[in-house]
């Protein structure tokens, strides 16, 4: 499973809601099984928009406004598409008292969007973390996999510019 | 049972009882806030806190079961300041603007604070979404009112299955609905109004119409006729004082007269006409099959009068007179339609004869008609609104109001229903059957049918003590009953001896269980009565609240009341119904009725 996830940016549509319903059936359309099914979805699909919530509800036969419910429950679950680029801000405590929220702000200015969202060109997104165990170079960004240590405001500009 | 003591008071109780069952039995009121008996029973708002003895942590009364020996207080004082900060709490995030809300005076919230006695507001800070959803024709979702009690939740999901109302988002931004960016209009709402019937505040309620029939009124060239369904009769009176299951139907129609409207007509003559109408849709889908079957030649069909009427053999066949449980088949089993009676609800059928027949007798050009329902139902707001309810490019109704709206007029008009004389519906729109009344509780359509239909195949009565077809009177979900043809007229021999198997239910759960039956062709019926609300239109999602446990039974045993109080029981007998098939429609099933009393359905989709 883990090998076939790994490929989905190579996925075709067809390919991405066959995986869908496999994983499905591999759970065995049980209603109580349905948060690992929205992880598969999410792997698969990268987010879940309305027309994946839609497709898991009529195959396991529940209620669309029911898997809604339990999508926006969970923060862990994104209705959002993500950007090429994940950008997650740290907000644990030492990055907080470090100035954290200044970088959202900074952040947030940069790209002209919220937490939780991604620019319209799909090259952004933008989220907040709790602690990424980067304390001793506090405050600390992650662009996808790359940590910025003692970020400051000022910085933030020249960061972004470096991704094409 | 176990020996319990509530307030130092000795009690004895049933071993299966919460306490606050034992309480209200004993007469102990203990405030209740989401609680809904048989319903909703899930400790969700805690606002029933009891202290019980020897136990650490305040018990949800509603859901603490009673244990021998238990000793319970309900309004200690530990259980009085719980109280007090559970109803501060909830007031911090509702806007206080009762005096300018419209569930002013009977607004639950509003009612407890009435005992809770909160004189502060500790709590001050940001309310939540204010979000106002006009989108649906019936029903109108303000978020802001929502205290989160999850009771519509409860009703929508596991009472009528619908699915639609569900808790979005989490903490602070919570909020009740159908999720993602569909609205109560885009949905798969099927408008039965039963979450506004539970919902304590104004946070879900039914579209308003009462300006747009005050301005009908006050418009010089408009002719106002008003229509009142089976159900209206037996609740209205509640919203006056009287106890449920008081019948005011000649009040209730003088305070139409006294209201201003031209004609007072009755839905119920309409009903009378859905039975010959839907009675001849029964006989020609059962030709229909007969003939399918080399049972029945086609010569003796025509014979029967069934020349180019004999419909597609579909059974079981399916009424259609509940608007909610339209909407719920077409997008739920969108392939089933088939099975539903073509006949319009007969507040349509009404208002298409209004504006057709009636405007001709009456020489009143239809374009200056407008025609009103008054209905136990938010489903026919939506209903009148739908493109097949139109006749020569005239709507067939032009408003509905509810019971509840009804009540609101009366009492801007300064009509005290307690105070009327009994006034009388006009001519020739206002006689029924009591076939017709029973229309208003689940079984009644059937009945009336049955009675109809056994009388025209047999030459008798219906062979039930009191005409009543005992096996689908009451309110449980699925009734069914197996009549036996015999003795039947030379014409109809060849259904002799044949067992017509009937089922009813109220309430879509009970619509769904038998749905699945006919999806997978084991439908044992050849007739079925649905209604959207559980019991039938006497607790439409447009009927006053109560807090009376018992309303059902007591609103329906009125219906049946209303019934047997008429010397006309059976639809076909009604004089002014012959007199209008006679001068104007011809014959059940005929041309004219076709274009104005039938109609069609639309497939949706579930998802």
């Amino acid at each position: 499973m883990e090998a076939k996830v790994h490929e989905c940016g190579q996925m075709t549509e067809k390919e991405q809601y066959s995986l869908l319903e496999q994983s499905i059936k591999d759970f065995e359309y049980r209603e109580d099984n349905l948060i690992q099914i929205l992880h598969m979805a999410q792997a698969i699909f990268g987010y879940l928009p309305a027309e994946v919530q839609k497709f898991i509800a009529e195959k396991m036969d529940i209620s669309l406004s029911h898997v809604s419910g339990v999508v926006t429950f969970y923060s862990f679950f994104s209705t959002q598409p993500k950007g090429k680029y994940k950008i997650q801000i740290c907000l644990g405590t030492a990055c907080y008292v470090r100035g954290g929220k200044k970088i959202v702000d900074a952040l947030k200015d940069e790209l002209g969007i919220d937490i939780a969202e991604t620019t319209p060109d799909r090259k952004f997104s933008l989220e907040v973390m709790r602690c990424i165990g980067a304390c001793g170079l506090a405050p600390a960004i992650s662009i996808n996999d790359q940590v910025y240590k003692r970020v400051n405001p000022k910085k933030i500009h020249e960061i972004l510019s470096q991704y094409e | 049972m176990v020996n319990i003591k509530i307030n130092g008071k000795d009690i004895q109780a049933r071993d299966d009882m919460t306490i606050l069952e034992a309480a209200r039995e004993n007469n102990i009121q203990i405030p209740t806030l989401c609680h809904l008996e048989g319903i909703h029973e899930m400790g969700a708002c805690r606002m029933c806190v009891v202290e019980v003895a020897g136990a650490k942590a305040l018990q949800a009364s509603c859901i603490a079961p009673v244990r021998e020996g238990m000793e319970v207080c309900t309004h200690s004082k530990r259980v009085r300041e719980r109280r007090k900060v559970l109803y501060e709490l909830i007031l911090s995030d509702h806007p206080k603007d009762c005096l300018n809300c419209g569930r002013n005076l009977s607004c639950e919230l509003q009612a407890l604070g009435d005992i809770i006695q909160a004189d502060e507001a500790r709590f001050k800070g940001e309310l939540s979404s204010d979000t106002v959803d006009l989108s649906s024709e019936s029903i109108v979702r303000d978020s802001a009112k929502c205290i989160l009690c999850r009771r519509c939740v409860t009703m929508c999901n596991e009472v009528q299955q619908v699915k639609i109302l569900n808790a979005q988002e989490r903490g602070f931004a919570t909020l009740i609905g159908p999720g993602n960016d569909l609205l109560m209009g885009t949905s798969t709402c099927v408008n039965c109004g039963q979450c506004t019937t539970v919902c304590p505040t104004n946070a879900l309620h039914e579209k308003d119409a009462i300006e747009t029939v005050w301005d009908a009124l006050a418009d010089p060239n408009k002719k106002v006729v008003v229509q009142t369904a089976p159900a209206v009769r037996v609740a209205i009176g509640e919203e006056f004082g009287y106890p449920a299951g008081t019948i005011v139907t000649g009040k209730m129609a003088q305070a139409l007269h006294d209201l201003g409207f031209d004609y007072v007509f009755d839905t119920n003559f309409a009903a009378d006409l859905t039975i010959m109408e839907e009675g001849y849709e029964l006989l020609s889908r059962l030709v229909g099959f007969m003939v399918g079957a080399g049972k029945v030649t086609e010569k003796q069909a025509e014979e029967l009068g069934f020349k180019g009427k004999l419909r597609q053999p579909v059974l079981p066949m399916i009424t259609s007179c509940s608007p909610g449980w339209i909407k719920y088949i077409e997008h739920y089993y969108n392939g089933q339609l088939g099975h539903l009676s073509s006949c319009k609800s007969p507040h349509m059928m009404l208002g298409a004869l209004v504006k057709s027949y009636f405007a001709e007798k009456e020489k009143i050009d239809p374009k200056d008609m407008f025609v009103v329902s008054v209905m136990p139902c938010t489903a026919k707001k939506y209903e009148i609104t739908r493109e097949e309810m139109v006749n020569g490019g005239y709507p067939n109704v032009d408003a509905v109001l509810t019971t509840r709206e009804l009540a609101v007029m009366c009492k801007q008009a300064g009509i005290d229903l307690k105070k009327l004389e009994d006034g009388k519906f006009d001519n020739p729109l206002g006689l029924s059957s009591g076939a017709a009344d029973i229309f208003g509780a689940t079984g009644g359509v059937m009945e009336a049918a049955l009675r109809t239909v056994y009388e025209l195949l047999t030459g008798r009565e219906i062979p039930f003590d009191n005409l009543h077809v005992e096996p689908i009177k009451g309110l449980e979900k699925i009734k069914s009953a197996a009549i036996t043809l015999e003795g039947v007229k030379d014409e109809w021999k060849f259904l002799e001896g044949v067992e017509v198997k009937v089922a009813v239910t109220s309430g879509l759960a009970g619509a769904s269980t038998l749905l699945d039956q006919i999806k997978k062709g084991e439908s044992p019926y050849h007739f079925i009565e649905v209604m959207a609300c559980p019991g039938g239109c006497i607790t439409g999602g447009g009927q006053p609240r109560s807090d009376d446990a018992d309303v059902r039974a007591k609103r329906m045993n009125a219906i049946y009341a209303e019934d047997e109080g008429k010397t006309l029981r059976k639809s076909h007998e009604n004089k002014d119904l012959q007199q209008l098939y006679k001068d104007f429609l011809g014959e059940p099933l005929g041309h004219v009725s076709h274009e104005l009393l039938h109609t069609e359905y639309v497939q949706r989709n579930r998802y």
